[in-house]
């Protein structure tokens, strides 16, 4: 199949069939927020983050799971998606309680570089503040819910790299919760493997690993696609 | 079975019936409203006085006046009884004799009547839902029998197509094109799905279809099946339908053993088998995608189109998905033809249209109205205004994703186009009318409370979306809101629209914008004065 030639935001850029449009963006060098996807990891569109606009189609479409195609002209930054995207990311703030200064994530955290990268200084909305709890009767790990986004990423890293499916998601709208095996405490699940992969795709400081202060957990998600590389080539 | 038999059955099955007949509803809202005590008093009553072999007692679907059950007809004189109660019983059986009556009785030649035109209910309030030979009695299952026999897919495609048949689900695309689509997309299995996840406030047509005439909707998803080469359909319906879902088993059952589904129907070529999933009571499962995640056994939650179902649907594969008074649409196409159904109508919506009228109105019930009838002629001549004839202040088409248009704007045709420009839709066809004495705030409220506990919770505008939508209105409601909010709300609104996930993030906003456009001096009134002077 022959390679494909779309326009990004102005630039000519060539891309193999088959890629998603967020891949040729990236590789065009340019680059838009992300969230939900992760390298490695099945995309669900959820974050609504990598929005972009594409000439003759009425709705903006996510570019992770928008797959590419020849003469496709492509605008990534416009002052109508920016402001969406500090909008959305205002919302996450506003949905949870978000404490930087007392999170294990805080400086390797996802969502605080992402308010940064969209320049959202301050939250317009009012805090919702709901009450959540921690879980720490993993052995290894803990789950602060405060700090989760929902962006599903440690559910499907547990599906589809360590094939367990300990976490899912239950309840509905901003009463959904992730959770482990049917809904018990982590430190009770007979599917959990311990792997921490889990941990390792957390984009924020939600799933850490316990003993850990503020500040303190690095942020490795590009490990799940080293995982899914090397196990692609058997090392 | 062939069409001697099909014949034999409906002969069989008229000879045996009793002239005198009465016929109650048995749908929904009329045993809700004590139907069912009502017949056994008439059946009680003819076996005292010995004639229950000269009268029948025979349930019938929804006869659409359904705020004034439970309904009862009589036959042959048609005569039709409101808010029966069983002490009526003798007084009924009278009037079968022709003496005088005191039963209240439905006015036949009000507009609530005469101006249905009727197509897809054509056969309520005629057979027994129960029966499978009621409805081969009345002519069902022969436009399979001719689609099997008489044409090939690709014809019956051609007639939807060219009888302008739009999907009845509310976004009104076009049957044919989408039925051509599942036809030609490549796939080792195809499926049909209806959707009967009817859940809009204040819609019940699709349950009173289901409850009234079950075999229609089988059928006509039999001639989708036949037409995009599927084997297999599901029928998707809401657990709050136990009646519906009971009926649809029976049905199934009784037209697998007339071999009208499964293998070899009619003897030919063509297997086609029906299985029901019950929905677990979540509204975003009437989403396509939802919906299929659903029957598959995953969480109901949508994903991005495209693709679209008609190309990747049910376990990757093409599948149709229609809404069942779409399905019940199709025998009349194929019956009558696609030019006498495309001579219903409007220019480009075709056909009738099924509402549920409700709220502030007399003749609460369901009406199957001609494509381009004005708003006025349904709110006030067939439903007959408010019941204490209070000023009409606009009526909610399209439920929560649709909008509230003002009493000024009455003489709006009801058609996809007419509806989408004046900021409502024509939805699954929930009608609610609102009075003077309705603050149109409340009903904003009412809709985003609605949306953000239906949201899934997958994407973010939605989740939060609502819920900050829903809070910003309460607090404007209770005079707490600065003249800011106001702006913040059309703010979240447009977000809500532009990047939300599905068509329930995407179209709640629609309440709000609405209601903003056409009432904003109520928004503006609650601004309190605090709020004034901060600005």
């Amino acid at each position: 199949m022959a390679a494909k030639t779309l326009t990004i935001d102005g630039h000519l850029v060539s891309a193999r069939p088959g890629e998603t449009l967020l891949e040729a963006i990236r590789e065009a060098g340019i680059t838009i927020p992300t969230l939900c996807h992760l390298d490695g990891l099945s995309d669900v569109g959820a974050c609504r983050l990598c929005l972009v606009e594409i000439e003759g189609q009425r709705r903006l479409q996510p570019a992770c799971m928008t797959m590419v195609s020849e003469g496709m002209v492509v605008h990534t930054n416009t002052p109508r998606l920016q402001a969406y995207r500090r909008q959305i990311i205002e919302l996450l703030f506003a949905e949870r309680n978000h404490v930087c200064s007392v999170c294990v994530a805080s400086g390797h955290c996802e969502l605080q570089r992402l308010a940064g990268m969209v320049g959202m200084d301050h939250v317009r909305y009012e805090y919702l503040s709901p009450d959540c709890p921690v879980d720490i009767s993993h052995m290894r790990f803990g789950i602060d819910h405060n700090r989760c986004v929902l962006c599903t990423r440690c559910v499907r890293a547990c599906d589809e790299i360590e094939g367990v499916h300990t976490w899912d998601v239950a309840g509905r709208g901003v009463d959904a919760r992730v959770i482990t095996d049917m809904n018990q405490p982590w430190g009770t699940s007979t599917t959990c493997t311990s792997c921490g992969k889990c941990q390792l795709a957390c984009p924020t400081g939600a799933i850490f690993p316990r003993g850990v202060t503020v500040g303190e957990r690095p942020l490795a998600s590009e490990r799940i696609a080293l995982i899914v590389e090397a196990r692609k080539q058997r090392w | 079975m062939d069409l001697h038999e099909l014949e034999a059955i409906a002969e069989r099955e008229l000879a045996q019936r009793p002239r005198l007949r009465i016929l109650y509803c048995s749908a929904t809202g009329c045993q809700a409203s004590g139907a069912l005590e009502v017949k056994r008093r008439l059946e009680g009553l003819l076996a005292e006085t010995g004639r229950q072999v000269e009268i029948d007692v025979g349930a019938v679907g929804c006869l659409g006046l359904c705020g004034r059950g439970p309904i009862v007809r009589i036959e042959p004189s048609g005569a039709t009884f409101e808010h029966v109660k069983p002490d009526d019983a003798g007084e009924i059986v009278a009037a079968l004799d022709g003496h005088a009556c005191h039963v209240a009785r439905c006015d036949q030649d009000h507009p609530f009547f005469t101006r249905q035109l009727l197509i897809v209910r054509r056969h309520c309030g005629l057979i027994n839902p129960d029966r499978i030979e009621d409805y081969i009695a009345v002519g069902g299952y022969r436009s399979l029998y001719h689609v099997i026999h008489e044409m090939t897919p690709a014809e019956v495609i051609q007639a939807i197509t060219r009888s302008g048949l739009r999907g009845r689900g509310g976004a009104g695309y076009p049957t044919g094109l989408k039925w051509a689509t599942v036809a030609k997309s490549p796939g080792e299995r195809k499926f049909v799905i209806c959707n009967a996840d009817e859940g809009d406030p204040g819609a019940f047509m699709d349950r009173s279809i289901l409850e009234s005439d079950p075999h229609l909707v089988l059928e006509g998803m039999a001639i989708a099946a036949y037409a995009v080469g599927a084997e297999q359909g599901f029928i998707y319906v809401r657990g709050e339908y136990p009646l519906a879902i009971e009926r649809l088993q029976k049905a199934i059952a009784q037209a697998r053993r007339h071999g009208l589904l499964g293998a070899q129907i009619f003897e030919s070529g063509f297997n086609f088998r029906v299985d029901i999933r019950v929905g677990a009571g979540a509204f975003v499962c009437g989403e396509e995608t939802a919906l299929i995640a659903s029957i598959e056994g995953r969480r109901g939650q949508p994903r991005p189109r495209p693709p679209y179902p008609a190309e990747s649907g049910l376990w990757g594969m093409p599948t149709l998905i229609n809404n069942v008074e779409t399905f019940a649409n199709v025998t009349a196409i194929i019956e009558n033809g696609p030019e006498w159904y495309s001579s219903i109508g409007t220019e480009k919506s075709k056909g009738t249209k099924i509402f549920a009228l409700t709220g502030k109105i007399r003749n609460t019930g369901l009406i199957e109205v001609p494509m381009g009838i004005t708003l006025r002629e349904i709110v006030e001549e067939m439903g007959g205004g408010t019941p204490d004839g209070t000023p009409v202040k606009a009526v909610q088409t399209g439920g929560p994703s649709g909008g509230c248009i003002p009493a000024s704007l009455f003489h709006t045709p009801v058609d996809y186009e007419s509806l989408a420009a004046v900021g409502s839709i024509m939805g699954s066809g929930g009608m609610v009318v609102m009075d003077e004495h309705t603050n149109m705030v409340d009903v904003a409220r009412f809709y985003m409370e609605f949306c953000k506990d239906e949201s899934c919770g997958k994407c973010i505008p939605c989740r939060v979306g609502t819920v900050q939508l829903l809070n910003m209105l309460t607090k404007l409601r209770n005079r707490q809101a600065h003249a800011s909010d106001l702006v913040k709300i059309e703010e979240l609104c447009e977000l809500m629209r532009e990047t939300s996930l599905c068509g329930l993030g995407q179209s709640a906003p629609n309440p709000v914008l609405s209601t903003l456009h056409y009432f904003r001096h109520e928004y503006e009134e609650l601004i309190g004065a605090e709020g004034d002077h901060g600005s």
